[in-house]
């Protein structure tokens, strides 16, 4: 008699699992969970705390925050960042003062720890929400990320 | 008024060649045509598959290359036609080439006896039935060579696998379609169809026509080596089974098999409990050129039935799939054919 | 259903087969020299180091804030916890007190990895066992966790949220909100699994009595976590040792004896129902505070010898540290929970077939690069 409370069984549970699935193909074309990337990249919004490369924000002076103080540099389990930095002269106090002249920076390197963000004591780097960075050659995945001729902002180091 | 194209092309090809040269031609154009149907459904039948899997699993699907993405497999066809043709090195070349054409022919074959409608069927033989389950046991054989020609273990499982698999389910389709011919007393196609214009015969044979149609499903999609029965791919054991070694045209030639081999099977069933290319109820008796229509409809929704398995079951494990074959299947249809034999002596058939 | 061989009039033949490193059955770089008899298994090896990265030694390189982003990268499923488990030794070796917000925090993220990680693992369960859509709706619940996270933690993966001393950044205002949500549309969701592959006759078939493991094997394998917990043994850490806030919450331990695939199955399915009932528990009463103590910015740890170990989605992961009192550890050692898992393979897979040993595998969740390290 189990032969046959078996067989009755098994179909009953197989009849069970359809009918989830049919659940959904019948409210599929509702619900799909899939998003049309790269057709919704108008509407698409990261989410703000979104890890996806370090920048560097600069004003419409062309001003930024860092005033290389290579915390970052250290803080970065991967050599990422390095900091290459020069000798200026402060115009107020007329005193040689650290400055960068080049914030490299490696995103191939890069794992995305955050950090370099953490640990900056003046906000100068942020997280950006770009995550389009496939490219052609490696070599353009490593960026100075203070723009030329930039200055660091007033007051940052008080 | 019935189509009479077909009639009409074959007095016309006989008026202006002699007779040899005309049916030489005349069966060149119906292989056309026939080739034609396998290219277009099997490529439908794909695209209808990946569409479907994709709403059973809350994607979207295919739907960049053509209107809806109704150009896909097109564009995945000529794709794999322009890959190269890799193989092993120490496989049995002349084997491993022959095996595709095995299956693709075999699935050609059996397509050419299917009833698309009362005018719109080449090859009516009387013991249309018989050469259907002869000829889907053959594909089996690409399937074998195959695996073993290609030298691999993996494609060897699967080979195994797949011989195993064939020869039992052959069984139980042919028993559940041996059912059904007791209540029609004849292998002709088009004469089982014709018994249904007094109801299909899944009506006529009640619970025994339900336990072999039941049946018939089950192997059938055994037979096609589709999920829960995809032992012979098995992806997540064996890789891709018997095909791993296969690529470009000639993997497509197995793919484009499976399809096929799916669509015969849903088509014998439509033609064997669900009255073929009748229309329900006789509603568009006065229109015959619906029967294709009717056809093709029933077909489809037994097709899908196929892809609604694949996409809700696990597998099966190889000797699981055994016994549910010689131990439930086996016994179940015997009984069910005695039970079909009963009900006809004593005329408790259901007629409308 | 078992097959028994009674007697054979067939000479056969044992022959190898290399299941990986590229196989979709072992779920990364794992590779397993098998030695069958036509379709059963005779023996299996499994031959380990195509993803080793050496992390424990790159450990030995870098201060302690830098370790915790290398966990993420050993069982990626369970990152979170991972991170969890280098920042508890280090306070505990500095002795630092942690803001009760910061554990209850860390709790709740940490079950919410865990029931991520298992609803990863029940879709490619389902897909091992052939059937395909379990993947899909797996990932569609599993996606709900990966937003909150991106959302709070700015990744989905390698969060990288904890630091010694706390967490990075306060959660975000929308988290509450979102597990809520989560939490509710989890319930009905999870009914659906057990109808769709749970109750399954095939399913059952292919998973009851395949694979047993016995509760001597299983505690002498140093199996932990849900593999060992199928087999009757009580292994959750977060029950036997309590750490961040898993003392004040009420849950079960998932416990069966049955050992074989279909237990471990079980036994995962209920854990996602604890877990749930943990975070429906603490959601709701997050204390006010701070978010983070400050530490010194070059961390030292006060030389000797440290252990923590946590209960990740996978078992019993350790973290052993030993300091000499600089800014990077000596020596660091990972007891990672899927190695030992793995170690049991060969003991409970031999004369099964070769669905039975996939279907094995997959219960025992397997995280290669977790094994590798
Ligand atoms: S980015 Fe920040 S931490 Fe790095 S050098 Fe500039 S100020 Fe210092
Ligand atoms: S995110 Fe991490 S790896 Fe990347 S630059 Fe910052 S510290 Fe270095």
């Amino acid at each position: 008699m189990s032969y046959f409370s078996d067989i009755y069984k098994g179909i009953k549970t197989l009849l069970t699992g359809m009918s989830v699935t049919g659940k959904y193909f019948v409210t599929s074309r509702k619900g799909a969970i899939t998003q049309q990337y790269p057709d919704n990249r108008d509407t698409l919004q990261m989410f703000e705390r979104f890890r996806g490369e370090v920048i560097m924000p600069h004003t419409d002076d062309n001003e930024h925050r860092c005033t290389g103080c290579q915390k970052c540099e250290i803080a970065c389990p991967n050599g990422t960042i390095e900091i290459i930095w020069d000798r200026g002269i402060d115009e107020a106090t007329g005193k040689k003062k650290k400055k960068i002249d080049q914030f490299v920076y490696h995103l191939s390197m890069c794992t995305m720890c955050g950090l370099c963000i953490d640990v900056c004591p003046h906000d100068a780097i942020k997280w950006g929400q770009n995550f389009e960075n496939s490219v052609y050659d490696r070599s353009t995945l490593t960026r100075v990320l203070n723009k030329p001729g930039s200055t660091l902002m007033q007051g940052v180091e008080d | 008024m019935p189509l009479r194209i077909t009639e009409n092309i074959h007095n016309w090809l006989f008026s202006v060649m002699p007779e040899g040269v005309a049916s030489l031609v005349e069966m060149t154009l119906i292989a056309v045509v026939y080739l034609t149907i396998f290219a277009v459904a099997g490529l439908f039948l794909v695209l209808l598959e990946r569409r479907v899997a994709a709403w059973f699993q809350l994607r979207i699907g295919p739907n960049r290359v053509g209107p809806q993405g109704l150009l896909q497999t097109m564009a995945d066809a000529i794709k794999l036609l322009t890959k190269e043709l890799t193989g092993t090195e120490k496989a049995d070349k002349f084997l491993y080439n022959l095996a595709p054409y095995f299956v693709i022919i075999s699935a050609l074959m059996a397509l050419a006896v299917i009833p698309f409608s009362a005018e719109f069927h080449a090859f009516d033989i009387n013991i249309g039935i018989f050469f259907l389950i002869a000829i889907s046991s053959i594909g089996v054989i690409g399937i074998l060579l195959g695996g073993w020609s290609s030298n691999n273990k993996y494609a060897l499982i699967g080979a195994m696998r797949s011989g195993v698999q064939t020869i039992s389910y052959e069984l139980s389709v042919g028993l559940s379609l041996l059912t059904m011919v007791v209540i029609t007393g004849s292998l002709q196609l088009s004469e089982i169809i014709e018994v249904q214009k007094s109801g299909w015969l899944i009506l006529q044979g009640h619970i025994p026509a339900a336990i072999a149609f039941m049946v018939f499903m089950i192997s059938g999609t055994a037979e096609t080596n589709r999920a829960p029965f995809d032992m012979v791919e098995a992806e997540s054991e064996l890789g891709a089974g018997f095909h791993t070694e296969y690529s470009g045209m000639k993997f497509a030639y197995f793919f484009l098999a499976e399809f096929i081999n799916m669509f015969i099977i849903s088509a014998i069933a439509a033609t064997v409990f669900f009255g073929g290319w009748l229309s329900p109820f006789g509603i568009t008796e006065s229109i015959p050129e619906l029967g294709v229509f009717w056809f093709l409809l029933k077909t489809m929704a037994l097709v899908f039935l196929m892809m609604w398995f694949r996409w809700t079951f696990p597998r099966l494990r190889v000797d699981q799939l055994l016994t549910l074959e010689w131990k439930y299947l086996l016994p179940i249809n015997l009984v069910n054919l005695v039970l079909m034999a009963l009900l006809v002596w004593l005329n408790l058939t259901l007629r409308l | 259903m078992e097959t028994e061989v009674l007697y054979s009039n067939f000479k056969s033949e044992e022959y190898f087969i290399n299941m990986g490193p590229q196989h979709p059955a072992t779920h990364g770089v794992l590779r397993l020299l098998l030695t069958i008899d036509g379709e059963i298994i005779k023996k299996v090896e499994p031959d380990l180091g195509y993803i080793h990265r050496s992390i424990e030694k790159m450990c030995e390189r870098d201060s302690y804030q830098q370790i915790v982003h290398l966990t993420d990268r050993m069982d990626y499923l369970s990152a979170n916890i991972n991170n969890e488990a280098v920042c508890l030794a280090v306070e505990n070796a500095l002795q630092l007190e942690i803001p009760e917000r910061v554990k209850v925090i860390r709790t709740i993220i940490g079950e919410l990895t865990r029931i991520a990680s298992h609803c990863l693992w029940w879709g490619v369960m389902g897909m091992d066992v052939g059937a395909l859509t379990t993947y899909f709706y797996g990932f569609r619940d599993r996606e709900m966790i990966n937003d909150i996270m991106e959302e709070t933690c700015g990744a989905r993966l390698t969060m990288n949220y904890n630091v010694p001393g706390g967490l990075m950044l306060d959660i975000h205002p929308n988290f509450v909100n979102r597990v809520k949500e989560f939490v509710a549309h989890f319930k009905t969701k999870l009914p659906e699994y057990d109808r769709l592959l749970t109750g399954n006759v095939i399913f059952q078939k292919r998973t009851v009595g395949v694979g047993v493991l016995s509760r001597e094997d299983a505690i002498s394998f140093g199996a932990s976590g849900p593999v060992g917990r199928a087999s009757g043994y009580s292994c959750d850490v977060r029950k036997h040792h309590p750490y961040s806030a898993y003392d004040r919450v009420t849950f079960e331990e998932a416990l069966r004896t049955e050992g074989d695939t279909y237990a471990r199955y079980l036994v995962r399915i209920q854990e996602m129902w604890e877990s749930l009932s943990i975070v429906e528990q603490l959601i709701d009463n997050i204390p006010e505070g701070e978010h983070r103590v400050a530490t010194n910015a070059v961390i030292k740890l006060p030389k000797g010898e440290y252990y923590q170990k946590v209960e990740t989605a996978r078992g019993e992961l350790g973290v052993y540290i030993i300091s000499t009192g600089t800014k990077n550890p000596y020596r660091l050692k990972f007891r990672s929970p899927g190695f030992s898992n793995l170690s049991l393979l060969n003991h409970i897979a031999v004369g099964g077939k070769i669905g039975d040993l996939v279907a094995t595998m997959a219960t025992l969740d397997l995280v290669i690069p977790d094994i590798d390290r």
